[in-house]
């Protein structure tokens, strides 16, 4: 027994408790700041860090899960699956560079679109999932985003999408490049039926998502410090062949350059977008549930690699 | 060598050289070198269409910004009646990596806009190499908007590398220029008719292309990003430009194969580069023949159909 052991009560001493009896996957680190985080309390502070306010990337149906209200959910297009029409080959197969995604993530592509409600009323929601493939748009992206405006016409609802892209998808080449059109073509309708589209900037969401969906909204909220852009900062220092300002495409440069409505924290982001909409539609913004912030949340500072 | 050529076609111009070089010496002196000219002339075109008839879908995408390949103004020139240019967003500035204005298609007033490149150094700075701005963007859909009002069908010829990757650009929303012609360009109650004459560089020709009838010149390419920057992602390595060119079907014939575009102009044996005139009445003829079906149709019925084409666009399976 070591010195250390010695010196814990008894009451709280108990026998096994050795490297490994901690389940894995019980904390984790925050991205930015690098403090370790009890996961469940992470998860209920809407997976931004307590420490330092960092917004950690989150998968498209945790981010619908987290924005839309318990129950009464229906996805849509779940069952549009990817199809390779150029069997495209580089070091790897697309097709197995799919299903390995499919298999990482539990998805099948890196849409989420649900119909649900936000604090009562109805609406459609979809998410990009940045963990599937960089959150590429292809043919089966391009095509679930058109049934989400389709059914926000139908039921006269609002659309809201969380965009998390690196662009669109290298191997679907120029079928992917056109979803850029089929998208934007689509929010045009929704635009001449006068029904209100919010886009929601998440991180990182650049190249062809950005110049297409994700800067179509009525309303465009940035997540704080998201990267969003259309070309990636190393092609930009290579074709200026200067360093980058501090801060370059984040969320407060957007909003400084006039591309975006506002910087809204994760955690106030349903009540900010139920009140814009309430507004947009002429409604009653109904009474603000409780949310389950935390108010307290452990945080463990100093945990040595491998404990 | 000559620079201004690319590798597999210097055969083809020293023979060239050779047959201009027995000329002068023919003109020179009084011996006739005819037939010899004849000959060599006829070896060279037997050259060319070899070297022609196996290109690789690497070469392609060379010629499709070959240093001597036409530009929009080029064609312009050759193609319509006389172009009264237009400039400025009326926000920012004047973008001249893309051009617009006015012009007559056989007596048919046109709104025609295309990137432009730039041929010598001091041009292709002026021009930035064919890269748009956010205000190019933003002076192109003045000019479409325009069209639409005075019911003045569009034309737009597509060359570029792609939108500009720049700290400014950025500052001045790229990205919301491009998507903003996209979602505007689908509703226009104007025919809209686009033709790719060199390089089909991504959200930056695509900003230029929501169109009726998509055309591509038989040399030309349209990508969702360059060959090059495919490789250097995917491959990890630049070098592999001539794989990624092959893997992501830019050619015309490919991409019509997919039922991406409505058709290939065809180019002289050669290239567009080896005669300007031929390759304009080409496209001329297209223009004028997709221009009369597409007039004829109800402003109604133009923007459903496309609609309905950009909606068709993608491949995917529903289990």
């Amino acid at each position: 027994m070591s010195w250390f052991e010695n010196l814990i009560p008894d009451r709280i001493r108990i026998d096994g408790l050795t490297k490994g009896s901690v389940p894995e996957g019980l904390w984790c680190k925050c991205d930015s700041c690098q403090s370790v985080l009890y996961k469940t309390d992470l998860e209920k502070n809407f997976s931004v860090c307590p420490k330092c306010e960092h917004h950690q990337r989150l998968t498209g149906r945790a981010r619908l899960n987290m924005f839309l209200d318990e129950g009464d959910r229906v996805e849509i297009g779940v069952n549009l699956k990817s199809k390779d029409p150029l069997k495209f080959k580089d070091s790897k197969k697309y097709k197995d560079r799919h299903a390995a995604a499919v298999k990482a993530t539990g998805e099948n592509d890196a849409l989420i679109v649900m119909k649900g409600k936000l604090m009562e009323a109805d609406i459609v929601a979809a998410a990009f999932d940045f963990s599937f493939m960089g959150g590429s748009m292809g043919s089966v992206v391009g095509e679930r985003f058109v049934r989400a405006v389709n059914e926000s016409l139908e039921a006269n609802v609002p659309l809201i999408c969380f965009s998390a892209s690196g662009g669109a998808r290298m191997q679907e080449s120029l079928f992917s490049l056109f979803q850029m059109a089929k998208t934007s073509a689509a929010l045009a309708k929704l635009a001449e039926k006068k029904i209100p589209f919010i886009s929601v900037l998440t991180d990182p969401t650049m190249g062809g998502v950005s110049a297409s969906l994700a800067m179509l909204g009525d309303i465009h909220i940035a997540e704080p410090n998201a990267l969003v852009g259309f070309a990636g900062q190393r092609v930009i220092e290579q074709t200026v062949s200067e360093k980058l300002p501090e801060g370059f495409q984040r969320s407060e440069f957007l909003l400084e350059h006039g591309a975006i409505d506002m910087i809204v924290d994760r955690r106030e982001l349903r009540e900010k977008i139920a009140s814009i909409l309430s507004m947009l539609t002429h409604s009653e913004m109904k009474p603000i549930a409780e949310e389950s912030v935390s108010e307290d949340i452990p945080v463990a500072d100093v945990i040595e690699d491998g404990q | 060598m000559n620079i201004n050529y690319l590798d597999f076609e210097q055969p083809i111009v020293d023979l060239e050289e050779k047959i201009e070089e027995l000329r002068r010496v023919g003109d020179d002196n009084e011996i006739n070198l005819q037939k010899e000219i004849e000959r060599l002339q006829e070896k060279c075109k037997g050259l060319t269409e070899t070297v022609f008839s196996k290109l690789s879908d690497w070469q392609i995408s060379q010629l499709s910004r070959h240093p001597l390949r036409p530009y929009s103004l080029d064609y312009i020139e050759q193609i319509f009646d006389g172009f009264v240019e237009l400039h400025g967003d009326r926000h920012f500035s004047d973008d001249e990596a893309i051009v617009g204005g006015l012009t007559r298609l056989d007596g048919q007033p046109v709104m025609l806009i295309g990137h432009q490149k730039g041929r010598d150094t001091k041009e292709k700075i002026k021009r930035n190499f064919g890269m748009p701005r956010p205000e190019g963007y933003r002076k192109a859909l003045r000019l479409m908007k325009m069209a639409e009002r005075f019911n003045v069908p569009i034309v737009t010829f597509i060359d570029t590398p792609g939108a500009y990757p720049g700290v400014g650009a950025e500052e001045r929303g790229q990205s919301e220029a491009i998507a903003r012609n996209l979602l505007e360009m689908s509703t226009l109650k104007t025919p809209i008719i686009s033709l790719v004459i060199g390089e089909g560089g991504s959200g930056g020709a695509l900003a230029l292309g929501v169109c009726d009838r998509l055309y591509l010149l038989k040399y030309s390419t349209y990508s969702v990003i360059s060959p090059e920057g495919c490789a250097s992602i995917l491959w990890k390595s630049a070098e592999k430009a001539s794989q990624a060119a092959e893997a992501m079907a830019i050619t015309s014939t490919k991409l019509l194969a997919n039922g991406l575009i409505d058709g290939v102009v065809d180019e002289p044996l050669g290239g567009a580069h080896r005669n300007v005139e031929q390759t304009a009445q080409g496209i001329k003829s297209v223009l004028l023949q997709q221009l009369s079906e597409l007039k004829s149709k109800p402003a109604e019925t133009l923007v459903s159909e496309r609609y309905k084409k950009l909606m068709r666009y993608g491949q995917f399976e529903e289990s």
